[in-house]
């Protein structure tokens, strides 16, 4: 079953709406592409439409912030992080106001529109922020549990959703935890972290690799910041190989958190992410090719890293 | 409000904040002195709060969105309650309460702020939440006028207009000088009021440090009740301080012990 993150965000928006009337949602005129259109039409009352004004945006959420509800903002990735960074900062993170960043059509899946809206960059600027938590979901059912619990917890949250359908790879009942990757598969020989897509993908590469005689744990680390360091340590300390998998510049994101909250064991850590490039327009296959982001080109990277490490 | 009174309050207060921002050695003087008569009429008169109850649900709400000029806001603060005096010794100060800019922990003070441009659209939202909560409260936003050169203060002027927040009420101390030198040198606002009014807002125009025109102005922004108000005071950068006024090299400079003498001398002898 496949089902895009972005419509689980719309549906469990929908339902926070009724369950508790401190839920506010917030939009600058995409709520059709990031479905929280269904909340807006259901209640308008608690829905504002800023416009095209992304610093607006925060700053409103924050004033619902400080007044007791909880603002929702929700737009494409490369505008919710990007133009109102400094208000995120000084906002979202330094007044630490319970400001819920939903951030739709992340990463290279975003296609055709090209590379102005492939954000790349959105969890390197966002891990960087004191207070706030960065969350990726792996498909439609995590997306769900996330939302909530970023609900439940107090303070800014940062969620990375995107434009495409992701396959179904998550447990319904097992619960979200923050700061708590995880294993859906075990393997001795080295370990996948991977995040959002690129699981799916981990996990078709691991069967691939069991063929050729090597054993690969794949870890969801949908908790990008806090991330799972325990769970980390264990994993290098058991073979020393670590693989990053990520939809993002290896600059900053999955790969660094990763590398920085192993740098002081010994392990080897391999980054696959873009390479310092922007995105282009294309099909989703077409551009993980071009970025070695299918899985020809990440099964070539971990046969090279095997042999190295 | 006793007339009298309150000048001479403001003198007093000149020479506090002067000494708080000798004490730490750093600080903004400038926008201080020229936003004082302003502070002091909303939180010793105008505004409904409770100095006991700084989260009281029904207050009006003020944010100083030029974070930077905290050396009056915290005078006018003890003054009317919120923390003992004692506390303005440690202004800056390591540990201690009084950030450099705005900070939120302070009791009277609604939003940490410091980076310009962001205070209105907050108030945006207090004023909007305030309307889906059915209250009433008013909602005061201080801006600098260097600092509604931001783009995103304009942002916040669309929204107000359009959703006509009749709650929200926009002070611009206008005192014509930025870091670098005259506002509208560097980048002209002029005119203002029809920019303002352009935008769906009431306007008032007064003299920034006339304790009447001031509430004038207040009871305009009352009586107002469809569209937002902006209150457009001109003012002085550096006022009280014969050596100060006018000039930016005061907006972030701190007095050294004979120019802070001078300085409060000033407040005795001239006026």
């Amino acid at each position: 079953m496949e089902k895009a993150t972005r419509d689980a965000f719309g549906e469990v928006l929908l339902a926070l709406g009724e369950e508790d009337e401190k839920i506010v949602s917030l939009s600058a005129d995409l709520q059709d592409s990031t479905k929280a259109i269904h909340f807006q039409k259901k209640y308008p009352e608690r829905f504002v439409n800023v416009g095209i004004a992304e610093q607006d945006l925060i700053g409103i959420a924050a004033g619902y912030a400080l007044e007791g509800f909880i603002p929702i903002v929700s737009s494409f990735a490369a505008f919710m992080t990007t133009r109102p960074f400094d208000m995120i900062r000084m906002l979202a993170s330094y007044n630490n106001l319970n400001i819920k960043i939903v951030a739709t059509h992340s990463g290279l899946t975003v296609g055709e529109d090209g590379g102005s809206a492939q954000m790349l960059e959105d969890i390197a600027l966002m891990r960087a922020l004191p207070n706030m938590k960065v969350y990726c979901p792996v498909d439609a059912i995590e997306t769900e549990k996330i939302i909530r619990a970023a609900v439940r917890e107090d303070g800014p949250v940062y969620i990375r959703l995107a434009r495409a359908k992701y396959p179904e790879v998550s447990d319904p009942d097992e619960p979200f935890i923050s700061g708590r990757g995880t294993i859906l598969r075990r393997g001795k020989d080295l370990t996948i972290v991977a995040i959002g897509y690129m699981v799916s993908r981990a996990l078709e590469i691991a069967k691939i690799l069991e063929k050729e005689g090597i054993e690969a744990k794949v870890v969801n680390m949908s908790s990008i910041k806090p991330i799972d360091k325990h769970m980390l340590k264990k994993c290098a300390a058991k073979n020393g190989r670590i693989v990053t998998l990520e939809e993002h510049q290896k600059i900053g994101g999955l790969g660094s958190a990763v590398c920085e909250a192993l740098s002081e064991v010994p392990v080897s850590v391999k980054i696959i992410g873009v390479d310092d490039r922007f995105g282009q327009s294309g099909k989703p296959e077409e551009l993980f090719k071009e970025y070695g982001l299918d899985n020809e080109s990440i099964l070539n990277e971990i046969r090279g890293f095997m042999k190295d490490v | 409000m006793d007339i009298i009174k309150m000048e001479n309050l403001a003198r007093r207060l000149r020479a506090e904040l002067l000494n708080t921002i000798y004490n730490a050695k750093s600080g903004h003087p400038g926008g201080s002195l020229s936003s004082l008569e302003l502070l002091m009429t909303l939180y010793l008169h105008k505004m409904k709060i409770d100095v006991n109850n700084p989260q009281w649900e029904e207050r009006d709400r003020f944010i100083m969105s030029k974070g930077h000029a905290t050396p009056g806001l915290y005078s006018v603060l003890s003054e009317a309650g919120y923390f003992e005096k004692e506390e303005l010794k440690g202004f800056r100060r390591f540990g201690r309460m009084l950030q450099g800019h705005a900070y939120r922990s302070i009791p009277g003070v609604e939003l940490s702020t410091g980076s310009l441009g962001m205070g209105l659209s907050v108030g945006v939202g207090m004023t909007m939440a305030g309307r889906l909560k059915g209250s009433n409260y008013n909602v005061y936003v201080m801006l600098g006028d260097g600092e509604i050169q931001e783009g995103s203060v304009w942002e916040a002027a669309m929204s107000g207009g359009h959703h006509k927040l009749s709650n929200l009420c926009a002070i611009i101390d206008y005192n014509k000088v930025q870091e670098n030198g005259f506002v509208n040198d560097i980048k002209n606002l002029e005119p203002l009021d029809e920019r303002w009014r352009s935008f769906g807002w009431n306007v008032v125009v007064i003299d920034g440090h006339n304790f009447k025109e001031i509430l004038g102005a207040i009871e305009s922004f009352k009586e107002e009740d469809s569209k937002p108000t902006v209150i457009i005071a001109n003012t002085v950068k550096g006022k009280g301080v014969d050596f100060m006024e006018y000039d930016h090299n005061w907006h972030g400079k701190a007095p050294d012990l004979k120019q802070l003498e001078d300085a409060v001398a000033n407040q005795i002898v001239k006026r």
